[in-house]
């Protein structure tokens, strides 16, 4: 037995979901750094393809605010334990500030600014909004994304479930209840 | 800061040959945390994550090759039943953004001795995959803790996979936390029943310098189970299991528990996890 049969079957899973209406970038090729210490990177962002050159230390989280104006995902702590920088890479839910950029190449990235259709919202951003899931909103979008994640994953079945799943997520108002209440409408 | 970016395993031996300071980067889920606190730059990056045959794993005979790129996620998801002692660990990593990214030659690589990996691999009798330009090398999972966050790797070598024997018993993994998610030990216990051997393997993470086995406890408790005819746990036997886990211990006092605290926890841990082991044992009956 090999875990061939079974990322075979993701990678065409996944192919069938990036060939609907997104363009895939070329990546750029890899091998040793350029001179001036910058790497190249390619990547979809919500979509959109894009190309950078940056800093070998820069983190995801950092290129999406200060280079690509996508300021919806929020730097909380900045290691790993808030879940506020959450984003999705080839549709896995992952820490954008425990990622680096330079890692992204040819990878398709979704950010909270990349779940409505126009002004239609997803189905989980309204339901955040209908179930009143949360306060301060500085959590929210790190919220929505592993929320979205979640369902997809199919580990919403429950409340136990719901709150074990979104556990990478923490929600300094506390509105965990309300939050828990939205996933699970926006399941239904 | 150099990042250098492998497209196959040989470039990677071929990297790290000729800059053995440069830091290997799968999940990143430990090197990120220092690169972003500014705990001491990295003078290079090795990036593993384009290298897609560590990605891979494969049951060998009774033994399953877990490459070093395979994920927490997909550890539990793909490997519950071969390996449930270390997918039981897997699960309690973190959160699952931690478990998306994180892998066990990344715990291997970071040598944490409240790494939650150690004592299942341990309790099961892993063998770690080394291998640098020089050639190849098979290190016992006792042989590969050397000291806090130290382990038994050359400059030189990178980690391509682990060798985890395949359950041919009960595991269990407990841990101890401050709440049900993204803790970091205080401390932790596996156990694991191998019946064919009549053996039993245990692990103890986060009270010693290295994870480390409980070899007294489980030579004693090897003795004494009624491995024939599945009669029940002896509770006398059980508690004495404890005491010589906890013996086996050398914990500090420190931020997450005090030396005592984790002592007597283990002793409660290594109690439990047998028990649950055994009734597992004794419920399936006879073979
Ligand atoms: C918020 C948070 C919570 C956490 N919770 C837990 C927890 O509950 N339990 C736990 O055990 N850990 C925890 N960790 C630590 C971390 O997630 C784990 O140690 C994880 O297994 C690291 O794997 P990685 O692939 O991300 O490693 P990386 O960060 O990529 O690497 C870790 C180390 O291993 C080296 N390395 C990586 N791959 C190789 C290789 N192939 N060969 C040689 N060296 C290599 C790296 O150079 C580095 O020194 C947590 C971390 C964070 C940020």
């Amino acid at each position: 037995m090999t875990s061939g049969d079974l990322s075979r079957r993701r990678f065409f899973a996944q192919a069938a979901v990036a060939s609907v209406g997104m363009t895939v970038p070329m990546s750029v090729e890899p091998g040793a750094p350029e001179a001036d210490g910058l790497v190249e990177v390619a990547f979809t962002v919500n979509g959109k393809g894009e190309r950078l050159r940056v800093d070998p230390r820069i983190t995801l989280l950092d290129a999406l605010r200060e280079r690509l104006e996508l300021t919806g995902t929020k730097k909380g702590c900045d290691r790993g334990q808030c879940g506020a920088c959450t984003v999705h890479v080839d549709g896995r839910r992952v820490l954008s500030c425990l990622t680096l950029v330079a890692t992204m190449d040819g990878k398709r990235l979704t950010t909270i600014e990349g779940l409505a259709k126009g002004d239609r919202l997803h189905p989980v951003q309204q339901a955040f909004i209908d179930c009143d899931g949360f306060q301060c909103g500085f959590c929210t979008p790190g919220q929505i994304m592993s929320a979205v994640a979640v369902l997809r994953e199919g580990h919403a079945k429950s409340d136990e479930e719901i709150r074990e799943a979104m556990s990478g997520n923490i929600c300094r108002c506390g509105a965990y209840p309300n939050i828990v209440e939205a996933v699970k409408q926006a399941r239904s | 800061m150099d990042f250098l970016r492998p497209l196959t395993w040989d470039e990677a031996l071929a990297y790290k040959a000729g800059r053995p300071e440069a830091t290997p980067i799968q999940g990143g889920t430990d090197v990120m945390v220092e690169i972003n606190l500014d705990k001491g730059r990295p003078a290079a990056l090795l990036d593993l994550n384009p290298i897609s045959e560590l990605t891979g794993w494969s049951a060998e005979g009774r033994t399953v090759r877990v490459g070093a790129g395979v994920t927490y996620s997909r550890l539990i998801g793909e490997l519950g039943s071969l390996l449930p002692g270390l997918a039981q660990a897997a699960r309690t990593v973190g959160s699952p953004q931690i478990r998306n990214r994180g892998t066990v030659a990344g715990n291997l690589g970071a040598a944490s001795p409240a790494g939650d990996s150690h004592p299942p691999l341990l309790a099961s009798g892993a063998v770690v995959e080394a291998e640098s330009a020089r050639g190849r090398r098979m290190i016992p999972i006792g042989e590969f803790y050397t000291g806090v966050k130290r382990n038994a790797l050359a400059p030189d070598e990178l980690i391509r996979a682990v060798h985890v024997p395949a359950a041919t018993g009960p595991q269990y993994f407990s841990k101890i936390g401050t709440r049900n998610a993204m803790v970091i030990a205080v401390c932790s216990f596996a156990i694991a029943l191998h019946p064919g051997e009549r053996r039993i393997g245990t692990g103890i993470g986060s009270a010693a310098p290295t994870p480390r086995r409980a070899v007294a406890a489980e030579e004693f408790l090897a003795g004494e189970l009624d491995w024939d005819g599945r009669s029940a746990l002896d509770p006398g036997v059980a508690r004495r299991f404890g005491e010589l886990v906890a013996e086996a211990a050398s914990p500090i006092d420190d931020v997450r528990g005090r030396a005592d605290y984790r002592l007597h926890s283990l002793s409660v841990m290594a109690r439990r996890a047998l028990g649950w082991a055994w009734k597992d044992y004794a419920g399936r009956g006879s073979a």
